[in-house]
């Protein structure tokens, strides 16, 4: 009888782990109350499956569950899977899911429907989930209640890629065999979440109500909530001030008018509730074009970058400085890397060590960057890019365009230095190694290893570190990724973003994951005042 | 019979230039860089090549232009606008669903404006040089001046935050379960804000060209005559000065029902009023084809419609005007 050997922490506090949803508040919770929540954008769908956008990810999130929830600090928790097993080889995985959970029309839920949702559905519609269900072999449910997945190779993450948004187990009986974009069900959701669809007036509001069958005893607590949505910022405001809303996320309040709602009474700031997304913002270099194929280039834009002044002063305190590719808040960060404080002389040395010279004009060298359009924020930052690389010689022309004319540029390598922001997913080898290894340079798809770096070395420890299994062996590679990658600067981290989430304190329990507001709100109750 | 023909003949024109004008944004939406695929991969934070070809295929972005656009033009011919790439739904159902919205606030940003506008403008044109005139004067300048959104923003700063009067946001009150007079009287409740801010730029437009249109009026001749035939003052201002000045105002009126449905883009945004023109400023953004060209259709509809209508009036308040003519 071989002995079992735990893969990774992680992996340790998967194994056999049952931990209780406890509610955080002490407080014995009542049943009842309506939660307003805004929204905004609209979600283009609430099938979660078929859009990822953050917005579907918060309401749908309600409405269907995966397997596993993930904690503030990144440990699974039960979701439709009240325990899971990791063999001793890391290759197989077995789910025992809760009995008697039901569909929102009544139908049972079962193992066939998890096999269902891994092995075809998710391969076809989700291109975030694809790569991670193709690393199974095998996907079988030996009983109604027990799915097992058996890898091709180990692969620690994979306990890591079960939330919600990521791994939405949906209904076998509404979509086998059917075309899963243009399904009908997509308009009429049907899930096992705590919340279901009761009416969505597009353009005004999403209104869920509880789920009376819901497989968690006397939850959920809220009778409703509703999804008001509010594209003006300053509506956004004026709503959570006045009470007509309880509770904003995300981007939804602007940073300069954070400290003025902290200061609210009736309002709670949390930044919890990002860990697993844990999104970085970096300025991105076409690595194809000089001068940012020069490493000293590189180098010297970064030490020209007051990263503590983009913190406080366009964030308003917002974030954590970024040493690095990997997030903090994820495993396998490592802090003791090559720094770069702001350092203008040591800045204007390298542009010298490279020839880039002043001109009568005091520019050494004219570059254009290509603004963010994810909202005012980034505009910021590019102006603020623009001065700040000015002080070194660096002119910067910023250029702006929308959503799709960015993504166009910058998947089409037409670009030479832009910013970007994206999530890393709970895990490096989720959403980290895919900026960085050469197999992942691909033209004409956006969030891949755009800026063209390549590196063997980086290739070589990114490859063996997913699939390693010593908890020792697998940090020791991805201390030497951070230290490979931070000496080479092959993008300059700026900043990990930390979001303000106001809730109105006449709720309790509604940010309890490392999944936030996009959970179940199974929890989330109204305290009688 | 003469009116009926002139109708005929507009509604002609209207399709023309209606189908003018599908060709022209057809070409012009896809000229720009991107396309809804792009989107729709930036918001799943992930994307690859089974995923983008997926979708262009679905959408019928891998066919040569020309092909797209012939396809589209024989199914707007037959009212089919096609299917929204993004919410995955019918375009005519997501505008239909808007329509009402839009009309209610528009329409009543437009009788507010043009009837207000007017008075304003009459009572400054009889009182010229006092007061009163110098008021009116002010405060149209003043709203001619002012952003669309500043207004909205210190009407909810004002009215909902401070006072508490008004609601700041939304058609009516979600979660309410009110019907007949009670809704009807919550959905004015709600409106108030968004129509006065709408109706007040225009508003300013029509006080204006009234003060102006009666005062060039009133040195006619014939007012002349009217005065020393003995008529009352009242009388010679309704009949024979304003039913002349009116005219311009009713030109500038058709012209602007267009700028009306322009400024509830950004009305719509700040109160979160869900009509069209907040669903057409959300459309642009993502780039979903169809029903960025539903909405075009549509508001271009609506404006060739209004000015088709506009026309129709002038014959009725002037009759020395012949249609067609």
């Amino acid at each position: 009888m071989p002995t079992k050997r735990f893969l990774t922490p992680l992996a340790l506090a998967a194994m056999l782990v049952m931990m209780p949803d406890a509610p955080a508040d002490a407080q014995q919770p009542q049943r009842g109350g309506t939660l307003s929540s805004i929204i905004s954008p609209e979600p283009p769908t609430l099938m979660i499956g078929i859009s990822q956008t953050t917005p579907t990810a918060i309401v749908a999130g309600k409405i269907y569950e995966s397997l596993l929830r993930y904690s503030t600090d990144l440990k699974p928790m039960p979701g439709l899977a009240k325990s899971w097993e990791v063999s001793e080889d890391g290759r197989t995985y077995t789910f025992r899911l809760h009995e008697n959970v039901k569909w929102h029309d009544g139908q049972p839920f079962t193992a066939e429907d998890v096999v269902f949702t891994a092995t075809k559905y998710l391969i076809e519609v989700h291109p975030r989930s694809r790569p991670i269900m193709q690393r199974a072999e095998s996907v079988t449910a030996p009983d109604r209640n027990t799915v097992v997945f058996r890898l091709k190779e180990p692969f620690a993450p994979f306990i890591m890629a079960w939330e919600p948004s990521t791994a939405p187990i949906v209904p076998k009986h509404i979509y086998d065999g059917t075309n899963y974009r243009n399904n009908p069900a997509n308009q009429t959701p049907i899930g096992t979440g705590p919340f279901k669809l009761q009416e969505w007036v597009r353009g005004s509001h999403i209104h869920l109500v509880r789920n009376d069958e819901y497989w968690q005893p006397g939850k959920p607590y809220l009778d409703a909530i509703y999804y008001r949505v509010l594209p003006d910022a300053g509506a956004r405001v004026v709503a959570m001030e006045t009470g007509q809303t309880h509770l904003s996320a995300f981007a939804d309040i602007e940073t300069f008018e954070v400290p003025r709602l902290k200061a609210m009474p009736h309002l709670e700031l949390t930044t919890k509730g990002y860990e697993y997304l844990a999104q970085m913002v970096w300025l991105d270099f076409n690595l194809r074009n000089p001068p940012m194929n020069d490493r000293r280039f590189r180098q010297a834009v970064y030490y020209a970058m007051d990263r503590d002044f983009i913190r406080d002063r366009i964030w308003f305190g917002l974030g954590k400085i970024a040493t690095g590719p990997i997030h903090s808040s994820i495993p396998h960060y490592d802090a003791n890397v090559p720094k770069y404080p702001l350092d203008l002389k040591k800045s204007e040395q390298l542009l010298d060590e490279m020839g880039l010279k002043r001109g009568t004009d005091g520019v050494r060298v004219r570059v254009t960057l290509d603004a963010l359009p994810y909202g005012d924020i980034y505009k910021r930052l590019a102006e603020y890019t623009k001065q700040a690389l000015a002080r070194v010689g660096i002119e910067v022309t910023i250029r702006t365009s929308d959503v799709a004319g960015w993504g166009d540029r910058v998947r089409n390598w037409d670009y030479e230095m832009t910013h970007q922001v994206l999530s890393q997913l709970g895990h490096p080898a989720l959403g980290v190694s895919r900026l960085y290894i050469t197999s992942n340079i691909r033209k004409g798809v956006l969030f891949s290893n755009v800026n063209g770096y390549t590196n063997p070395r980086i290739d070589e420890l990114f490859s063996k570190a997913a699939v390693a299994v010593e908890p020792a062996q697998i940090q020791a590679m991805y201390s030497e990724i951070q230290r490979i990658l931070v000496e080479d600067v092959p993008v300059a981290w700026l900043l990990e973003l930390e979001f303000p989430t106001f809730i109105n304190k006449q709720f309790r329990n509604v940010v309890t994951s490392g999944i936030g507001v996009r959970d179940n709100f199974a929890d989330v109750h109204m305290v009688r005042q | 019979m003469q009116r009926l023909q002139f109708i005929a003949q507009r509604v002609v024109k209207g399709i023309v230039v209606l189908l003018g004008i599908i060709i022209l944004n057809f070409l012009l939406i896809r000229m720009a860089p991107g396309d809804p695929a792009s989107v729709m991969a930036g918001e799943a934070g992930a994307a690859d090549e089974v995923f983008m070809s997926q979708l262009r295929k679905e959408f019928g972005l891998d066919r040569p232009l020309h092909e797209q656009l012939t396809i589209y033009i024989k199914n707007v011919v037959t009212l089919d606008l096609g299917f929204s790439y993004r919410q995955q739904r019918p375009v005519a159902d997501l505008l239909l669903e808007r329509v009402p919205a839009t009309l209610l606030l528009t329409g009543t940003a437009f009788l507010l404006s043009l009837v207000v506008g007017v008075l304003l403008g009459i009572l400054a044109a009889s009182r010229v040089g006092q007061w009163s005139d110098s008021l009116v004067t002010v405060i149209a300048l003043f709203f001619y001046a002012t952003p669309i959104f500043w207004v909205g923003l210190m009407g909810i700063l004002l009215f909902s935050v401070t006072l508490g009067w008004l609601p700041s946001f939304g058609m009516y009150t979600v979660g309410g379960k009110l019907t007949g007079a009670a809704f009807a009287l919550d959905v004015l409740h709600h409106l108030i804000l968004p129509a006065i801010t709408l109706a007040l730029f225009h508003m300013a437009v029509y006080a204006r060209m009234t003060r102006a249109s009666m005062l060039e009026m009133r040195d006619q001749d014939f007012v002349r005559t009217a005065h020393a035939k003995g008529l009352r003052e009242g009388r010679i201002v309704r009949i024979h000065v304003l039913r002349n000045a009116i005219l311009p105002v009713i030109t500038m009126a058709g012209v602007k029902a267009g700028y009306l449905i322009g400024g509830s883009i950004v009305v719509e945004t700040v109160f979160a009023w869900p009509g069209i023109g907040r669903l057409a400023f959300e459309t642009v953004m993502q780039r979903d084809y169809n029903l960025l060209l539903g909405v075009f259709i549509l508001t271009s509809f609506m404006v060739i419609a209004v000015n088709l209508i506009t026309d129709v009036i002038y014959s009725f308040v002037d009759p020395r005007i012949e249609l067609g003519q």
